[in-house]
C-alpha cells in the first residue's frame, strides 16, 4: 500500500510535464517567434490564444503532486524541500511571474510595456521547468539526504544530471507545444502557422531526443546507481518504449498526423517517468526506502480514498474540458449582438411574496442570532447558523428583488 | 523500521535559524496576498451566478452583461489565486520542512482534498467564462455551479488544517513525529474549525461585496450612475451589508471557542496579565509586560464577552511561562483593528439595508458612497488583521501546544534574500492586478463581447 501514492505522484508528474510542459513550451515559442513564414505577432497570438482555456487546470497538477507527496511521504518531502530550497524558490518565483504576465498580456494589445511583459512571460516559461527539472535531477542522482537542509545547497541541483534534466524539461515542453500548436493551426486552417510549428516541432523533437541520449551518458558517470537501474530489467524496457515512442512521434509529425503524434509523445513522457521510478525503486532518498518514508496506514488509505473519490469527479470534468477545448467550442465568439440596457416590463404584483419573504428573513435572523449567541450544545448552534444563512439569503432576495427605479 | 525513524527524528533535530522572524513574515506576506483572492473564490461565483439566474428568469439582458463582465474579473482573479496558492504550498515545504515532515501525514489530507476542489474550480471556471455565447444558456448556467461549490469546499478543507493546527488531535507523538494518525477525524472531527470556517465564509462575502461595491461607488462619485451601475452596486453591496452585521454574531461564537480552547490567545488579545475574575477589556492602549496602559478600560467586558458572564474568571498570560506567550501587542493591535473595522462595516451595512428595505431605494448622499469606497480596502484590512489574530495568537506554537514554530523552521540559508525577492515580485503582481482591473472597468458596456 505504501507504493500506491507514489504512483499517483508519478502520474501527476507525467500529466504536469505533458500539459503544463506544453504550456511552458508555448511561452518558449513566443520568445523564439523569429520572423518565419508567419509574422512574429501572428505566432505570438496563436501561442497565446491556444493555451487560454486550459491554463488553470494544467497548473493544478503541480499542486496535486506536492500535496500527495507531503501527505503520504512527509519525511521525504521535508528533506527535499529543505535541501533543494533554491531551485524550488526559483521555480516559485517563475510561477508568479508567469501567472501574472499571463493574466496581463491578454489585455495588453497595443499598450505600453507589452514587449517587456511578453519577454518576462517567455523567460519565466523557461526558468520554471528548468528549475523543476533540476529538482528531479537532484532527487534522481541521490543528492538529497534525509534531514533538514542536510544536503549541499548548491551541488544538489547544480550538477550534470540536474542541468541535463532541466534542459530536457524545457526541450520536451517546446516540442509538445509545437506539436499542439501545429495541430491547432491546422484546425483553424492557418496554413503558414501550421508549417512553422511543424518545423519547430521537428527541430525541438530532435533536440529533446539528443538531450535524452546525452542524458544517459551523463548519468552513467554522474549517477552510476541510477544508470544501473535505468539499464536493467523493467526500467530498461520503459526507456526502450520511450525511445520508440519518441521516434514514432517525430515520424507522425513529419507525416502531418498531429493528433496521434500527441498521443505517442504522451507515451514517451509517461514511459520515461515510469522508467525513472522503476530504476530508483525501492529507494526514495539515500537511506530511505518508500516504505520507510510512507505515512501510517490510515493516512495512506485516506489518500487513496480521496484520490479515487476525487478522480470520479475529476476525470469526467477533465474529459469535458478537453473535448470542448480541442473541438474549438471554447474559441472566442465571433457573434456580436448588441446588449440592450433597457429593462423589460416585469409584472409588479409580487407584494404578497415580498411580505412572506420579509417575515421569513426577520424570523430566521432573530432566531439564528439568539440561538448562536445563547445556546451551548453544538447541534443547537449548528441550527442557529443554518437559520442565519436562511435569513441572509432571504434578506438578499428582498434587497435585490425590486428593480431600483429612483435616484 | 522504528530504528530508522528514531535516527530520522535525530536528523530533524532543532536547528539554529537566525531568520525565524523573517520566515514567519514571508509566510504571512504570502498568506495576506492569497487570502483576499480566496474571498473572491468563496463569494464571487455565487454573485455571478445570481446575476445569470436573474437573466434566465427575467430575460433582462442587463443581468447577462453584468454576469459576463464580472465573470472575466473572476477568471483573472482566479488565475492570480492559482499562482499565489501554488506559492503557499511551496513555502510550506521551503520554510517549515520539519513541520511538514513531522505532521504532514496528519493534516496533509486536507490539502489533498483541496487539490481536487481546485481542479474542479479551474476546469469549470474555464468552461464557464470561455463558454459565454458558445453553450446553451441553461447549460452555461449549470457549468458555473461547480465553480461556486468548489470555491467553498476548497476553503473548507484548507481551514480544517488551520483548525487542526490550533486544536491538534488524532495522532500520537513519538520522537517528535506524529504516528498512529487518524487524518479524517483529526481534520473533520475537530469541532474547533467550524467557527473559523463560518467566520471566513462570511468574510468572503464582506470583502468581495464591499470591494466590488467600492468600484461602483467610486463611479457614482464620478457621475457614472446608470441602471447598470445601480444594479451592480445593489447586488454587491446587499451581499456585504447582510454579511457584515451577521459576522458580529459569528465573531462572538469564535471568541467563546477561543476563550475555552486557547485561553492564552484570549489573554493576549486583551493583554490580561494575571488571571482575573470579572476581567475588563481595554480599547487601544499598550501592553507593557504586565498590564495595558493608556487604554480605555471597560469593566468586566472581557468576562462578559468570553463567557457571557460579567463575573467569570479569565485566565491571564501569567498562567503560562513567558516563552509560551504570543507577542501581546501585535495580537491586541490586530484584534482591535479587526473588531473596529468590522463594527464600522456592520453599521454601514445596517444603514444601507434600512434605506434599501424601508424606503425601497438606494442611499442618495455622496457621503454614503464615500464610505463604501473606503469600506472596500478596509474590509481587506480587517480580513488580514483577523488572520493575524488567529496565527500570531497561536505563537510560539505552529501546532498548538505540540510543536514550536522555531522547531519547524528550515535550516537552509538565505531566507532574507527570498523574503526580499518575494516582496519585490508581489509588489509587481499587485501593480499588475490593479492595472488589469482598471482596464476591465474602462471597457465600454456596448462592445462587451469577447474580443
Amino acid at each position: 500500500m505504501a507504493e500506491i501514492p507514489i504512483v499517483f505522484i508519478l502520474a501527476g508528474l507525467a500529466a504536469y510535464t505533458l500539459l503544463a510542459g506544453a504550456d511552458f513550451g508555448a511561452g518558449l515559442w513566443t520568445l523564439l517567434a523569429g520572423p518565419k513564414r508567419a509574422g512574429r505577432a501572428a505566432t505570438r497570438d496563436h501561442a497565446r490564444h491556444a493555451m487560454g482555456p486550459v491554463w488553470e487546470a494544467n497548473h493544478v497538477w503541480l499542486i496535486f503532486v506536492l500535496v500527495v507527496c507531503w501527505t503520504a511521504y512527509p519525511l521525504a518531502f521535508g528533506s527535499i524541500t529543505s535541501t533543494l530550497a533554491v531551485p524550488l524558490f526559483i521555480a516559485a518565483v517563475g510561477i508568479i511571474l508567469r501567472g501574472a504576465s499571463y493574466a496581463l498580456r491578454g489585455q495588453l494589445d497595443g499598450a505600453r510595456g507589452q514587449r517587456t511583459i511578453e519577454n518576462l512571460f517567455a523567460l519565466s516559461s523557461i526558468l520554471t521547468p528548468f528549475a523543476l527539472g533540476t529538482v528531479v535531477g537532484g532527487i534522481a542522482s541521490g543528492r538529497v539526504p534525509v534531514g533538514n537542509a542536510t544536503g549541499n545547497p548548491v551541488t544538489s541541483w547544480l550538477n550534470p544530471t540536474s542541468v541535463l534534466i532541466g534542459a530536457l524539461a524545457v526541450a520536451i515542453g517546446g516540442y509538445l507545444a509545437a506539436v499542439y500548436l501545429a495541430a491547432d493551426a491546422h484546425r483553424l486552417g492557418e496554413r503558414t502557422l501550421e508549417l512553422d510549428f511543424r518545423a519547430r516541432a521537428l527541430r525541438s523533437g530532435l533536440c529533446a531526443g539528443a538531450l535524452a541520449l546525452a542524458g544517459l551518458l551523463v548519468v552513467r558517470y554522474d549517477a552510476p546507481a541510477l544508470f544501473n537501474g535505468l539499464t536493467s530489467g523493467l526500467a530498461a524496457a520503459m526507456i526502450g518504449v520511450s525511445a520508440a515512442a519518441g521516434l514514432m512521434t517525430l515520424l507522425l509529425v513529419w507525416r502531418n498526423h498531429f493528433g496521434p503524434a500527441r498521443a505517442s509523445a504522451a507515451l514517451a513522457v509517461a514511459a520515461i517517468v515510469a522508467g525513472w521510478a522503476l530504476a530508483q525503486k525501492p529507494r526514495f532518498l539515500p537511506g530511505l526506502t518508500i516504505d520507510q518514508a510512507a505515512a501510517g496506514r490510515s493516512t495512506l488509505l485516506a489518500v487513496i480514498v480521496a484520490v479515487a473519490g476525487g478522480a470520479i469527479v475529476l476525470v469526467p470534468s477533465l474529459i469535458l474540458l478537453f473535448r470542448l477545448f480541442l473541438r474549438g467550442r471554447l474559441d472566442p465568439a465571433v457573434t456580436l449582438d448588441a446588449t440592450v440596457l433597457t429593462p423589460p416590463h416585469i409584472a409588479q404584483n409580487q407584494k404578497g411574496k415580498t411580505r412572506l419573504l420579509a417575515a421569513l428573513a426577520g424570523t430566521t435572523v432573530v432566531i439564528g442570532a439568539g440561538v448562536t449567541v445563547f445556546a451551548d450544545p453544538g447541534w443547537a448552534r449548528a441550527l442557529g447558523i443554518i437559520c442565519l444563512f436562511a435569513g441572509a439569503i432571504s434578506t438578499f432576495g428582498l434587497a435585490t428583488a425590486e428593480p431600483d427605479e429612483t435616484t | 523500521m522504528t530504528a530508522t525513524l528514531a535516527t530520522v527524528g535525530g536528523v530533524f533535530a532543532m536547528v539554529d535559524q537566525d531568520y525565524l522572524l523573517q520566515a514567519r513574515q514571508m509566510q504571512a506576506l504570502s498568506l495576506a496576498v492569497h487570502i483576499p483572492l480566496v474571498c473572491f473564490g468563496i463569494a464571487f461565483p455565487a454573485m455571478v451566478l445570481f446575476c445569470e439566474w436573474r437573466y434566465l428568469r427575467t430575460g433582462d439582458s442587463l443581468f447577462r452583461t453584468l454576469a459576463q463582465r464580472w465573470s472575466k474579473v473572476m477568471l483573472a482573479l482566479f488565475a492570480v489565486g492559482v499562482v499565489t496558492g501554488t506559492i503557499l504550498s511551496f513555502e510550506l515545504g521551503l520554510l517549515w520542512p520539519v513541520f511538514m515532515a513531522s505532521f504532514g501525514n496528519v493534516f496533509g489530507l486536507g490539502f489533498t482534498l483541496e487539490g481536487f476542489s481546485f481542479f474542479i474550480e479551474a476546469i469549470f471556471i474555464s468552461i464557464y467564462v470561455y463558454g459565454w455565447d458558445r453553450l446553451a444558456p441553461r447549460l452555461h448556467f449549470l457549468t458555473g455551479i461547480p465553480v461556486a461549490i468548489a470555491g467553498v469546499t476548497g476553503s473548507l478543507t484548507v481551514i480544517s488544517v488551520n483548525g487542526w493546527m490550533n486544536h491538534p488531535g488524532g495522532f500520537t507523538l513519538r520522537d517528535g513525529r506524529a504516528v498512529d494518525e487518524h487524518p479524517w477525524s483529526a481534520l473533520f472531527g475537530n469541532f474547533f474549525f467550524w467557527h473559523e470556517f463560518v467566520h471566513m465564509y462570511f468574510a468572503g462575502y464582506i470583502v468581495t461585496g464591499f470591494l466590488v461595491a467600492a468600484a461602483y461607488a467610486w463611479g457614482f462619485l464620478r457621475g457614472r450612475w446608470g441602471r447598470y451601475q445601480r444594479t451592480a452596486l445593489t447586488i454587491a453591496l446587499s451581499a456585504a451589508a447582510i454579511a457584515a452585521p451577521l459576522q458580529v454574531v459569528i465573531g462572538d461564537w469564535a471568541a467563546r471557542e477561543v476563550a475555552t480552547e486557547q485561553p492564552t490567545k484570549l489573554a493576549a488579545i486583551e493583554g490580561l496579565g494575571p488571571t482575573t475574575r470579572g476581567a475588563p477589556e481595554h480599547l487601544l492602549g499598550w501592553y507593557n509586560g504586565h498590564e495595558v496602559v493608556f487604554g480605555i478600560e471597560i469593566p468586566r467586558l472581557l468576562s462578559l464577552l468570553a463567557f457571557h458572564n460579567p463575573n467569570a474568571t479569565v485566565q491571564g498570560l501569567d498562567a503560562v511561562a513567558p516563552q509560551d506567550r504570543p507577542p501581546v501587542n501585535v495580537e491586541r493591535f490586530a484584534f482591535q483593528t479587526m473588531v473596529g473595522i468590522g463594527t464600522l462595516l456592520a453599521l454601514l451595512g445596517v444603514v444601507y439595508l434600512y434605506v434599501r428595505l424601508r424606503h425601497k431605494r438606494l442611499p442618495g448622499s455622496p457621503w454614503f458612497y464615500r464610505a463604501v469606497v473606503l469600506a472596500g480596502p478596509l474590509s481587506v484590512l480587517a480580513l488580514v488583521a483577523g488572520w493575524i489574530t488567529t496565527e500570531v495568537g497561536r505563537q510560539p506554537w505552529i501546532v498548538y501546544g505540540v510543536m514550536r514554530t522555531s522547531q519547524a523552521v528550515t535550516d537552509a540559508r538565505g531566507i532574507p534574500i527570498g523574503y526580499g525577492t518575494l516582496i519585490v515580485v508581489y509588489l509587481g503582481l499587485a501593480a499588475g492586478v490593479g492595472w488589469l482591473l482598471r482596464r476591465f472597468s474602462r471597457l465600454p458596456l456596448e462592445v462587451d463581447r469577447d474580443g
